[in-house]
């Protein structure tokens, strides 16, 4: 089976409506087909990964830890659109600290997240062959 | 060309499954192949044959049904965002001990590696919703 690069782009709070968990479901089981994979967190998407959710009062569940779990499915291209951020108030240091092993390089713990400007990620995405968007 | 066709919007709420509806049929009438249409989210309530919209308006569900008896479409319903929202099929309805099913004709539920399967194998993979 040919390798394409995946592209799945989260612009959803993560409560409110289901695209962010049901994204999250896409993103794991497309784990299992070795393909190229990458995430965008954009707009309301980059709630997804802010740091310290509780959803006790909600009634729902907290999703957000399997995050995390990201970098054991070989998923480590996690790009943050920096203005989307801003716009929020928020920083990297509000968002979850997510790592992955590199393998090739004795299994050294490095950054998934990547800060990107609007403009860096419309050429990321440029260069996609199949964009999902949730 | 090679098209797949994910659904993410449930029926009447959202125009995304109509026209969704329409990209396919045009798509099919222009000679391309359709390799499979992917329903998700609340794109999964396409699938119930219990819908009874009033008869001067459109059945969604029908719809789809005939154009893939007519074009012999691969219609697929996520399993787990099926399962959520009470879509089941008569198989599954058994497994989980419920009283009933409510799959349309045409519609099949299987998992999610049908959707990544779809973005591997077409030339395009056409994604209706929000």
């Amino acid at each position: 089976m040919s390798v394409k690069k995946f592209m799945y782009v989260n612009r959803k709070a993560p409560y409110g409506t289901i695209y962010a968990l049901e994204s999250l479901e896409v993103v794991l089981i497309g784990a299992a087909f070795d393909q190229d994979v990458s995430l965008a967190f954009i707009g309301d998407g980059v709630y997804q990964l802010t740091k310290g959710q509780n959803t006790e009062a909600i009634g729902q569940k907290n999703f957000s830890p399997t995050y995390s779990a990201l970098g054991d499915y070989d998923v480590n291209k996690i790009y943050v659109e920096k203005e989307s951020l801003e716009e929020r108030g928020l920083t990297l240091d509000d968002l979850q600290h997510l790592v992955w092993e590199d393998e090739d390089d004795d299994w050294a713990e490095k950054d998934s997240i990547r800060l990107v400007s609007r403009a860096e990620l419309a050429d990321v995405l440029d260069e996609q062959d199949i964009i999902l968007s949730f | 060309m090679k098209i797949s066709i994910q659904v993410n919007e449930g029926p009447y709420q959202h125009e995304a499954s109509d026209t969704a509806y329409q990209f396919t049929k045009a798509a099919l009438a222009a000679g391309h192949e359709i390799f499979r249409v992917f329903f998700y989210h609340d794109g999964v309530n396409n699938a119930t044959r219990l819908a009874v919209p009033p008869q001067d308006d459109r059945n969604i569900s029908a719809q789809w049904s005939e154009l893939a008896k007519e074009n012999n479409l691969d219609m697929v319903v996520c399993i787990a965002a099926a399962q959520r929202r009470g879509i089941m099929d008569p198989d599954e309805a058994k497994r989980q001990g419920l009283d009933a099913d409510n799959i349309a004709e045409g519609f099949r539920i299987s998992g999610l590696g049908q959707l990544i399967e779809a973005g591997i194998e077409s030339d395009r993979l056409v994604v209706f919703g929000d």
